[in-house]
């Protein structure tokens, strides 16, 4: 005989609303094993948890039954409170009748009924319920950032200087990502480079920081505290012990190809650093595009070396290391437009994107400042910004806002003015300004720098002489305007990186339906991934500008510091486990599985008649397992459970509901 | 290849060039044309500005007809395909509306058949090497703007065969003729179509837009696929001239009459007389005609 203790929770009007309390009360007291039954206004709140601890001792309560919220919201809070009153945390139960019940019903006699049918549920289960122990796990102390964008360098800062050892992988050949090609920063239109460049010394320089650049993810095992990464490093063809930056191989390369960082505006070379203030300041070879690597000669950045630091033979490395957390700071790519094809955008030179003007109008750009329209080099007069090209268009398949277009178009708009004295005008379909000092920056664009501002869509861009002819409406005053600019700007869509789902998927993170990877809550944990110890920085998570995603970074730095300063994990001790005296050793939960947890093991047996034989079965990594139940499907021998859910659980449930 | 032919209105009226030369290009090319019998007006702008039922049910008394011979459907004016191609695409995935137009026509239409322009037919199934091949007159040292209205490409959703800001359809079979093209920007801008009797003035606004354009980027003469831009185009071409006080002297072809010219056939069976801007001139000057 159980001694079961059942708590109904009013949630102030959200459940006694639509459910009839006194009603549940009445219908818990007569289940069986129930001897005590209580209810309480908020059942979370303080007075509400001492109720529960004050029946357990004094009922002398060895199960308790709590109806009321999604054990999502409060599972763990009532799993303290029992555990605090000397009860096994594991010897509770949630009846969910809120969200299940009370939130979606319209009438309260039903509602009541399923509350009834709930709670029953809940105590037929209790009764099976075992004390279950937590077992505790190693911490690996490194952490481990994706992306060396702002994002993953502010994390990695904020950890490094919490003394913990950080490792940088960046996929290109410098750190710094879309920031280091920005050349202002609104609302205080400071310049990109200066307050970015510092913070990448400090990363190249930090004692705790090791940076991979021109290095990628390759695999990733294992689990919170304990992660196994594989990282390629590919071949800088330099040894970078000996490379001192003085830069004399690109200048000797001749080899020419657009450059990658000035977005095809600019040149680089096959030997090359993307761009003068790249950290590390060591080139990388483009072996696709080198002279060497195509035909065998040439040599000459190996001929004017003065370290003799060329390394034509290096090969790929790949480097396994321990982490205990992993910050994901892959950032965004900007949206190629080319798909709006009346804005002629690959057909006409001088439509641009934003992130190409940014590269003509920053000083170490391929114009070296001066606002160039790419056809002719001619100093625009008229220049026409078109804003949400590619968001919130889901005929192009991008239905979000992407947030840092409002705000970089004024800013353009206020370049424009201040540099060439230029007439910007800015097609718009909502101006949205939200952030601090925001509002009163796309003020001066309008007021100050007489930026025009028109509300409505740009239908067409041609070419007509030397001008571009930009066809629209002005919604506002129901008319068609048609400007003739010299140059267009798009305000193209911030998008996932072409590989995002790819690293979602090595590391077992989620993302969403436009790739963005995806946090654990949207409101609650905007920096956690339901993986535990992976955490998110940036624009992967979604459209971010800097403020933003530097504030986010440093949140994923905390939780990630927090994880790391731990001595040992808890773990769940709600993980399968196999009764090995009925396990065939099919071996069938081995594939289902998907966190690798399951494997075979042989194990000896003395059978009838005194002998012994060898047989295989299947055994869990409690380490690895989540508890997902998939095995326990699969399991056709019944001896794969879930502990917290197992068969006898689950038919308990059943017999509950049905019988 | 065989397709049912819908000539609708214009070809049997003010486009018969247009019908003239449509079927000497595909007898030239193997393409077998048989007129839907009884066939009956798309409802072009009138019914689907009037009654959005009528404007599905008229097209599809005409498809339903051509599911009766087994046969495609194929025509060669933009807004009697865009109709047909709008109810197709309307009904397609939506049986109730489907069987709502079978009982308006008191026919059952299923939906099996296609409709397509007779630009699609010729650039993208036929292809310009096969007509590069039949070419014995090549168009040497014509220049022309290929005009494709707002018809016959848009909406992409429900035409999809080129690229609905930029096609190129028409300037790759010009090229297989010999014809130099232009690149302009007014090819798919409308040319008031319908509008020409109720608000001239409209007409003569975007024709001018268009026409300046055509001359601006360099062009002999412009080439179209649709009865209604070449009636406004070239009908209209004088009026423009005199309301905006300019000259453009820019005649108007239909593809189909420039396919012919360069397949060899008879200069004067090509309907040239009947143009209000007479292009022999210029073919004369080009050594064409």
């Amino acid at each position: 005989m159980r001694r079961v203790g059942v708590f109904v929770c009013w949630c102030g009007s959200n459940i006694a609303g639509m459910v009839d309390i006194e009603q549940v009360k009445a219908a818990a007291a007569k289940m069986p094993n129930v001897v005590y039954v209580e209810d309480n206004k908020y059942t979370c709140s303080e007075p509400g948890q001492a109720a529960i601890q004050k029946a357990i001792k004094e009922q002398n309560l060895d199960r308790v039954v709590v109806a009321a919220c999604s054990p999502r919201m409060h599972e763990n809070t009532f799993r303290r409170t029992v555990s605090g009153a000397g009860l096994n945390a594991y010897l509770l139960e949630i009846a969910n009748i809120r969200e299940h019940c009370s939130w979606v019903h319209p009438d309260k006699a039903a509602g009541t009924k399923k509350a009834v049918d709930l709670v029953r549920r809940a105590v037929y289960k209790v009764a099976k319920n075992v004390p279950l122990q937590r077992a505790s796990i190693d911490v690996t102390k490194k952490a481990l950032v994706i992306g060396g964008g702002i994002a993953g360098i502010q994390a990695a800062l904020d950890i490094a200087d919490a003394g913990q050892p950080v490792v940088i992988v960046e996929k290109t050949p410098s750190i710094g990502g879309h920031m280091a090609q920005l050349d202002k920063t609104f609302p205080t239109l400071d310049c990109s480079a200066c307050i970015l460049t510092p913070k990448m010394v400090d990363a190249a320089q930090n004692q705790n920081i090791t940076l991979m650049t021109w290095s990628e993810v390759e695999k990733v095992e294992g689990y919170i505290g304990n992660f196994t990464v594989t990282i390629r490093k590919k071949a800088r063809h330099i040894d970078t012990t000996k490379c001192t930056g003085c830069g004399i191989c690109w200048s000797k390369c001749p080899a020419k190809l657009p450059s990658e960082f000035d977005l095809g505006l600019g040149q680089r070379k096959a030997i090359y650093v993307p761009f003068p203030q790249a950290i590390p300041n060591k080139p990388v070879i483009d072996e696709k595009n080198c002279i060497y690597f195509k035909t065998g000669k040439c040599k000459a950045c190996q001929i004017f070396c003065p370290a003799g630091a060329i390394a034509f033979d290096q090969k790929d490395e790949l480097i396994e290391e321990k982490f205990g957390a992993i910050i994901v700071a892959t950032g965004y790519e900007q949206w190629d437009p080319s798909p709006y094809g009346e804005y002629g955008y690959g057909r006409y030179k001088d439509v641009i994107t934003g992130l190409e003007f940014e590269r003509l109008v920053n000083a170490s750009g391929p114009t070296e400042g001066k606002i160039k329209r790419p056809s002719d080099g001619k100093i625009p007069k008229d220049v026409v910004i078109i804003q949400c090209v590619g968001s919130r268009d889901e005929a192009k398949g991008i239905p979000y806002c992407s947030k840092t277009c409002c705000m970089y178009s004024a800013k353009h708009a206020i370049l424009l003015d201040e540099k060439i004295h230029a007439h910007p005008y800015v097609f718009y379909m909502d101006v949205r300004t939200p952030g601090k000092g925001y509002e009163e920056f796309y003020k001066r664009a309008t007021e100050e720098h007489h930026a025009t501002y028109i509300r409505g869509r740009v239908s067409k861009v041609y070419q007509k002489g030397d001008k571009l002819v930009c066809l629209g409406e002005d919604t506002l005053l129901g008319k068609k305007v048609a400007v003739e600019a010299d140059m267009v700007i798009l305000a193209s869509a911030m998008v996932h990186q072409p590989a995002a789902s790819k690293l979602a998927q090595t590391l077992g993170i989620s993302y969403d339906q436009n790739h963005f990877y995806t946090e654990a809550h949207a409101k609650l944990r905007p920096v956690e991934t339901n993986t535990a110890g992976i955490f998110l920085a940036g624009a992967c998570q979604g459209p971010k500008d800097i403020p933003e995603t530097v504030a986010q970074a440093s949140a994923a730095a905390s939780k990630a510091i927090g994880l790391l300063s731990k001595a040992k994990l808890e773990t769940e001790p709600l993980v399968a486990q196999v009764n090995e005296g009925i396990c065939s050793g099919c071996l069938w939960c081995k594939p289902i599985c998907p966190y690798k947890a399951i494997d075979g093991k042989v194990i000896k047996e003395r059978i009838a008649g005194g002998k012994t034989i060898e047989r295989t079965v299947a055994s869990v990594n409690a380490s690895l397992c989540q508890g997902c139940g998939a095995c326990t499907v699969a399991c056709r021998t019944g001896a794969m459970n879930v502990l917290g859910f197992t068969n006898e659980h689950i038919l308990a449930e059943v017999d509950a509901l049905c019988l | 290849m065989k397709y049912a032919y819908y000539p609708g209105c214009s070809l049997h009226s003010t486009a018969t060039e247009y019908e003239e030369t449509t079927r000497t290009v595909c007898a030239t090319l193997g393409v077998e044309l048989a007129e839907i019998p009884d066939w009956n007006c798309c409802g072009a702008t009138s019914a689907h500005a009037t009654n959005h039922l009528l404007s599905l049910a008229l097209p599809a008394r005409d498809l339903a007809k051509a599911e009766q011979m087994g046969l495609d459907v194929v025509a060669p004016c933009a807004a009697c395909y865009n109709r047909m191609a709008q109810t197709i695409h309307e009904t397609k995935d939506n049986e109730v509306l489907r069987h709502k137009v079978s009982q308006v026509i008191g026919a059952e239409y299923q939906g099996t058949v296609k409709a397509k322009s007779l630009l699609e037919v010729l650039a993208a199934d036929i292809g310009p090497k096969v007509v590069e091949a039949k070419v014995q007159k090549p168009l040497k040292g014509l220049k022309v703007a290929a005009y494709y209205g707002c018809l016959l490409v848009r909406p992409p959703a429900v035409t999809g065969w080129d690229d609905a800001e930029n096609p190129q359809s028409m300037e790759r079979l010009m090229t297989a003729l010999g014809a130099e093209t232009v690149d302009w920007s007014h090819k798919t801008e409308c040319c008031g179509a319908s509008l020409t009797i109720s608000r001239t003035d409209i007409v003569a606004k975007l024709t001018h837009d268009i026409l300046d354009a055509a001359k601006a980027a360099g062009a002999d003469a412009i080439v179209c696929a649709c009865p209604m831009c070449q009636a406004n185009l070239d009908g209209r071409q004088g009026l423009v001239e005199k309301t905006y006080k300019t000259q453009y002297h820019l005649p108007v072809f239909y593809f189909t009459q420039l396919m012919s010219l360069a397949f060899g056939k008879e200069p004067y069976k090509l309907g040239f007389a009947r143009h209000s801007i007479d292009p022999r001139e210029l073919l004369h000057s080009k050594e064409i005609a």
